[in-house]
């Protein structure tokens, strides 16, 4: 069963919400409760709420927005679309909609570092990194992204030297970001393709790097 | 509204910590939370902003002992209530006990995938030219609605500086209130981490917030 999905004001140290002898939680009578009720009225198809779940666990992830990042990095055209209307160029890979109706794209550089929070709830550019993860949604990210960043960033493993500029970026509004990680060293003449394979979920939002290719198997390597 | 949501600069709430390998769900029904929520989000009945002060306005213990997709259900069961589509017995008993509220037609499963690409723009068309200009010095208005509001607490009354103009937007505080979008120029607004939090300790860093006409106000020299 799962063991993480803490409540929002911190990990929690016990969970009371799944049940290891596999019955069902409180939860998961209460949303069958709601589901049934909502069916029966009419409201929801519940071959719609597959679809939509089918979507997000399986459709619309990181991977989509390591496209868009491996493109920026072979093709300086898009990089710079994609830099200043990135709802355009990242619709032009196929990606658009709910939650990612208005994208900014900001980029790393070895000056500055960008990452991004929503202290007010949890909005995040589904279209292109899917659904947030939980750390994401919890109140010690949201809480200390803003007046600590780099406390925050040391947690992910991330040290940048003191003179680094960071540029928080708080979804106050409709507009979502994308952190446009840095193209490691030792790249020259890889495939967007391959280049992908090294922009992890957090180095687009601000928490990590690119993968080093050092760091891959040698036979994932070109 | 100072809920326990808007947490920007809290503290004591301990590390950042990320699960390896996470997955997207962590219980079965979690995804079934989060599809009741778009699909019933699809009739229209509501309004994204009305959704998120539906979260935002529960009690900040439940808030904050919750999980996040349990704050999405009792968000969902509150909206159902006070918008006269569910009754409280009914929620608790998972059955109809009372006739439907005329709706749309529920999504369907053909077109979710659509609806999804599509999403729901709040850009509006531009009557008004904007006040701000980017590089002007803005102050960020004390304000503290004890409704739905998109400005942290902690920016407010704080100085910074119009980066970027996104465009005309569907203004939140107005709209999760049913008052219809009148919608406002829209900014990224820079302030310093000094400015923020003070001078002291490491502040090398600046935030950025995207903030409403209404919010800010030119800043006095």
């Amino acid at each position: 069963m799962a063991p993480h999905s803490s409540p929002i004001g911190g990990a929690a140290q016990t969970h009371a919400h799944d049940h290891e002898d596999g019955g069902l939680s409180d939860m998961a009578i209460r949303v069958r409760a709601l589901e049934s009720l909502l069916i029966e009225k009419g409201y929801v198809d519940p071959a719609a709420l597959d679809a939509i779940v089918e979507t997000y666990e399986s459709k619309i992830g990181p991977r989509n927005g390591a496209r868009v990042v491996a493109r920026s990095w072979v093709d300086p055209a898009y990089r710079k679309w994609l830099l200043e209307d990135a709802t355009a160029a990242i619709g032009s890979l196929g990606y658009s909609g709910r939650q990612g109706e208005h994208m900014v794209a900001v980029e790393n550089t070895p000056e500055v570092h960008n990452m991004v929070v929503c202290t007010l709830c949890s909005c995040y550019p589904w279209p292109v990194l899917g659904l947030p993860p939980v750390w994401y949604k919890s109140a010690p990210y949201r809480s200390r992204a803003v007046i600590d960043p780099r406390g925050v960033l040391s947690e992910f493993g991330v040290s940048l030297p003191p003179s680094m500029k960071i540029r928080v970026w708080d979804s106050t509004a409709e507009i979502r970001y994308l952190v446009v990680p840095m193209r490691p060293d030792g790249t020259e003449g890889w495939s967007e393709e391959q280049l992908a394979s090294l922009v992890t979920r957090d180095s687009m939002i601000g928490t990590g790097f690119a993968l080093d290719p050092r760091s891959l198997a040698p036979e994932s390597a070109p | 509204m100072n809920g326990a949501q808007d947490l920007g600069g809290m503290m004591g709430f301990g590390p950042a910590l990320a699960e390896p390998d996470e997955p997207v769900f962590h219980a079965e029904w979690e995804k079934r939370a989060l599809a009741l929520t778009l699909a019933m989000g699809a009739l229209g009945e509501w309004n994204i902003d009305m959704s998120r002060h539906a979260r935002e306005s529960l009690h900040p213990v439940d808030y904050l002992s919750s999980s996040y997709y349990e704050v999405w259900l009792k968000g969902l069961e509150k909206l159902l209530i006070a918008g006269g589509l569910a009754r409280a017995e009914e929620l608790a008993e998972g059955r109809a006990l009372a006739p439907s509220k005329p709706t749309k037609p529920p999504l369907a499963a053909g077109a979710v995938v659509k609806a999804l690409a599509e999403g729901t723009p709040y850009d509006r068309s531009q009557a008004s030219p904007a006040r701000f200009s980017v590089g002007d010095d803005v102050r960020a208005l004390n304000l503290h609605p004890p409704r739905h509001t998109r400005l942290p607490r902690y920016a407010r009354g704080r100085r910074g500086r119009v980066e970027k103009i996104h465009g005309v937007f569907v203004f939140p505080d107005a709209n999760a209130r049913g008052l219809g979008e009148s919608p406002q120029w829209l900014y990224s607004v820079r302030f310093s981490g000094a400015e923020l939090w003070g001078a002291d300790g490491d502040r090398n860093h600046d935030v950025s917030v995207d903030a409403w006409e209404s919010y800010l106000e030119e800043a006095k020299a």
